[in-house]
């Protein structure tokens, strides 16, 4: 792709970014930049224990203190609707998923480390937090349900006192019988155990929410660090406050960050909402980082069994996995889905592997609630499938990429149905195999390792084929799936009588640039200028409807509603040139913003279409309203299916058992792209996400369940020098069913990368002497030495 | 009565009386107003509330407001000219798409900004070394460390 390309500000240019100059002055409008006259300070005191019973809370100290407005507990929340999930899985015998009620301060038991206890409100930030310390809960410590595998077993510590244990649902996916029969006939039979580890997601913005609420109009504003402000609207309003749309605004400003840790609706969010109107002012609450560690959801921790069935010549024959998906204390907005249909689905990878089954428990523990978090069961699958192959490549004496290549989906396949329910739409991954594979010289690997290990390293390298589903839907289908929402997107274009043009839009960007990505492509779609497009996201009081931005969802569904509404505008547009230029409206076609009476040189400039709308002197009143404003809903007919290869090296210090990076080539089909630089940056930052759960991130909970990863100083957030530059390239299938061709980009690095981390680091130090057949994330120099000292 | 300190902020003189123990980060967002410097977290970790202190890249939640008493200190905001023109940093990182979310920016800025007045012509490892200091979430740091060289070129220049 060219990144240097700035002349062209239509679709395919890598202009600069328009967000950037407020961004790049301190200009931005963050949520905790915003105060509002009056405003008071919210501080959570939240539970030290993993799990215990609340026998009494004591706050009357606290109430007393210098400048507290109220303090909260449950006895004042209990009768507030708990936090809702948006998804219901069913079990393999049919019945639906254990849902506990999620209240929105902890009733009688605290289940985690940072469960909200109590709200103390105050005139300050400091006298609020000064009051926190002085409320006293009467603990009564509890046995706490840490490991999954412990967690399921007879006799465990529950969670949840009123369900039977800690089972949420055992759900399966795929043909058993068949997958039994083609593992009885296999030539070679692999086996791999592997975990998942536990991640948090640790946008740099902590989660900030202020409620604010006007007491003549009965108005509740919320402002809050979401990536979907309307479907915060939606559960807060309907399920937890009951409070109706009308009533009830959701802001999301700039926000810092989202990952998926903000996609979701948070206690924090329905407390400053609620307590605003209890106390008639305004209530802030700003995280602090160690709030986020343990209240923001946590991402994967998977642990999985997985079995691959070969014939003689490496064809994959059947693959079968069990896997135990961790769900914390509660379910999260999107908790049930993510180790399910975000998860199972995506075992065949880029596959033509006849047969696969896969089953799932999901189990509770004392922990914070686990979510979506970048990729979101898109990189465990991933990482399931492409270790196992790759692991199966050198039992069976076959070079990775060729057994990958042998066993590839082929063009002219498409569309292809999976035997885990997807069908997709197109791709060519054996191309951009060759692709990564040429441009990262996987050929001349040997001589580096050569090199390598004349400097007393071991060098290794390690491939990925992945494969994600993005901008989940059709809508019909998820609700068939449990899912308790629609996933379409909503768009409302407003030309404006002078003809510029505002853009509403259901998505939100927190980072991925779509005032500048959607400008592009209404300013392409409508031949006007890019400058006379903006993009209004972010308020339910000025965005008519959204779904918001998860799933890399944004340009694939968001962009397609926003083309879809440019159509109308269009179809509109060609009504009234038709009535100006006195032809018929099959005549007109519109073209490099004009519309034209088809083969004449009569036309009339958008500008003058814009105007005519605004000011019908001369207009077919009777069978056209004035304006020229369309709202369009884009609900897709399938998911969309970025592809793509991964090539890393490594060299791994024998010494110290320290991995670095030495080269990471990313080969991605996206579709067609709107803004190569800003997909560049998308893969860039996917990257650094998935090396760093590879080598440097893991969450940490001890047996009793305190979290000892909880802060910057023992969370190893990848840093700038733990990282290489990268090389990225993309290739193109268009996508067949969305109006741009686009796949989504977002997510690609997250989900790719940690297999070909792993993958390399095994190769290096098999390639050194060793027999190791498989090592868990993070590949930490102690981990890694440990396994090079044992075999 | 809170003890009086006078400090010179993007250029204009300032004299307030924050409390003891108010932080320098929280004084520029909360009593200034100055909301370009961010915080992140609570540990001196990410650098998203970096400030320059005198020209030197400080993390302003490590310093009390009252130690600023004399300084002159430059925020984001006042990284700019005059004229509206971007400081040949912001525009690097504009133009290398070395931004996402933007949170991290202020702080990534500005002790880039000191790195180059050390040191005008870094490696690709020394601007890596250098941010250790200063966590970015979104742009895996491939085109922040490609800003900050352009940069340095620039401003070599």
């Amino acid at each position: 792709m060219n990144a240097n390309a700035t002349t062209n500000s239509g679709i395919g240019g890598s202009v600069r970014r328009r967000e950037d100059s407020r961004f790049l002055q301190g200009r931005g409008k963050y949520t905790d930049d915003i105060n509002i006259a009056g405003q008071t300070y919210a501080v959570f005191v939240r539970s030290p224990h993993a799990h215990a019973r609340i026998n009494g809370i004591d706050t009357a100290a606290a109430a007393a203190a210098e400048g507290v407005a109220a303090v909260f507990t449950a006895e004042h929340t209990k009768d507030i609707g708990g936090v809702p999930t948006g998804w219901q899985v069913h079990s393999k015998d049919g019945e639906p998923m254990a849902e506990p009620k999620h209240p929105v301060l902890a009733e009688g038991a605290a289940r985690h480390v940072g469960d909200p206890v109590a709200m103390v409100i105050a005139a300050t930030r400091r006298q609020a937090r000064d009051a926190a310390e002085l409320v006293t809960v009467d603990y009564d410590p509890q046995p706490a349900a840490v490991d999954m595998k412990a967690a399921l077993a007879d006799g465990a510590a529950k969670v949840h006192g009123d369900l039977p244990g800690n089972l949420c649902y055992d759900w399966e996916l795929g043909d058993k019988a068949a997958v039994d029969e083609a593992f009885a006939g296999a030539a070679h039979v692999t086996k791999l155990d592997l975990v998942n580890n536990r991640l948090i997601p640790n946008a740099v913005e902590p989660r900030c929410a202020i409620g604010d609420y006007d007491s003549v109009s009965g108005e509740h504003t919320l402002y809050t660090t979401s990536q979907n402000p309307h479907v915060i609207r939606l559960l807060m309003g309907a399920f937890v406050l009951s409070i109706p749309e009308h009533k009830l605004r959701v802001v999301a400003p700039d926000v810092g960050g989202g990952f998926g840790s903000k996609i979701f609706h948070y206690a924090e969010e329905a407390l400053v909402t609620w307590a605003a109107a209890q106390i008639k002012k305004p209530v802030k609450w700003t995280a602090e980082r160690s709030e986020s560690f343990m209240s923001d959801a946590h991402g994967r921790d998977h642990v999985t069994h997985a079995e691959l069935a070969l014939d003689a010549n490496g064809k994959f024959l059947a693959l079968r996995c069990s896997t135990l998906a961790n769900m914390g204390a509660y379910l999260s907005t999107f908790a049930p889905c993510i180790p399910t249909y975000l998860h199972g689905t995506l075992l065949a990878g880029q596959y033509a592997t006849p047969a696969i089954y896969c089953e799932v428990k999901a189990v509770f523990t004392n922990t914070v609630p686990v979510d979506a978090y970048r990729g979101a069961g898109r990189p465990e699958a991933t990482f399931i499938l492409e270790r196992i192959v790759d692991q199966a490549a050198a039992e069976t004496g076959v070079d990775p990429a060729e057994l990958r290549r042998r066993n590839m989906i082929q063009p002219e396949q498409f569309p292809y149905q999976t035997p885990v329910a997807l069908q997709y739409d197109t791709g060519n991954y054996e191309a951009t195999l060759d692709q990564a594979l040429k441009a990262a010289d996987y050929a001349g690997f040997e001589a580096r390792r050569k090199q390598s290990a004349a400097a007393g390293k071991l060098r290794g390298v390690g491939l990925s084929c992945y494969i994600e589903a993005c901008g989940i839907a059709p809508s019909n289908v998820v609700g068939s799936l449990g899912a308790r929402a629609g996933l379409y997107e909503a768009a409302t274009v407003r030309v404006n009588p002078t003809g510029s043009v505002v853009v509403f839009t259901g998505s939100h960007a927190h980072g991925q640039g779509h005032e500048t990505t959607f400008a592009q492509v209404v300013s392409d779609m409508l031949g006007i200028d890019y400058d006379a497009v903006e993009i209004v996201h972010g308020d339910t009081a000025k965005v008519p409807f959204g779904m918001g931005t998860y799933g890399s969802r944004s340009i694939a569904v968001g962009g397609a509603a926003i083309a879809k509404a440019v159509d109308k505008i269009i179809a509109k547009g060609k009504k009234i040139a038709a009535h100006l230029l006195e032809a018929g409206e099959g005549d007109i076609v519109f073209e490099n913003g004009a519309f034209k009476v088809a083969g004449t040189d009569r036309e009339k400039s958008f500008g003058d279409i814009a105007l005519t709308a605004y000011v019908p002197h001369q207009y077919p009143l009777e069978s056209l309203e004035p304006g020229l404003e369309e709202t369009a809903f884009y609900d897709p007919a399938n998911f969309t299916y970025p592809a793509g290869t991964y090539v890393c090296e490594v060299e791994v210090d024998p010494d110290t058992g320290q991995v670095t990076v030495a080269s990471f080539h990313a080969s991605d089909d996206f579709g067609n792209l709107i803004n190569p630089m800003i997909v560049e940056g998308q893969v860039h930052g996917g990257l650094a996400q998935g090396i760093g759960q590879a080598l440097l991130e893991n969450c940490v909970y001890d047996a009793e369940g305190q979290l000892l990863s909880g802060s910057y100083m023992d969370y190893c957030m990848p840093r700038a020098d733990d990282l290489p530059s990268f090389q990225v390239d993309t290739t193109v299938t268009a996508c067949t069913h969305n109006p741009l061709g686009v796949k989504g980009c977002g997510e690609a690095g997250a989900i790719g990368a940690p297999p070909a981390l792993i993958n390399a680091v095994v190769n290096a130090l098999n390639g050194g002497g060793h027999s190791i057949a498989h090592l868990d994330m993070p590949a930490t120099p102690q981990k890694v030495w440990a396994a090079m000292q044992s075999n | 009565m809170s003890e009086q300190i006078t400090v010179t902020v993007n250029g204009d003189t300032v004299s307030a009386r924050p409390a003891a123990n108010t932080l320098l980060s929280a004084f520029l967002r909360e009593e200034l107003g100055l909301t370009g410097a961010h915080v992140g977290c609570d540990t001196s970790q990410c650098g998203a509330c970096v400030v320059l202190v005198d020209g030197k890249s400080v993390k302003s939640c490590t310093m009390l407001a009252r130690q600023a008493d004399g300084a002159s200190l430059t925020t984001i905001e006042g990284l700019a000219g005059d004229g509206g023109e971007l400081h040949p940093m912001q525009e690097a990182f504009r133009d290398n798409h070395g931004l996402q979310c933007g949170f991290c920016t202020p702080g990534m800025v500005l002790s880039a900004v000191d790195l180059v007045s050390r040191n005008p012509d870094p490696s690709e490892g020394e601007v890596r070394r250098w941010l250790e200091g200063n966590i970015c979430r979104c742009t895996g740091y491939h085109n922040i460390v490609k800003s900050i060289r352009a940069a340095a070129k620039v401003m070599r220049a």
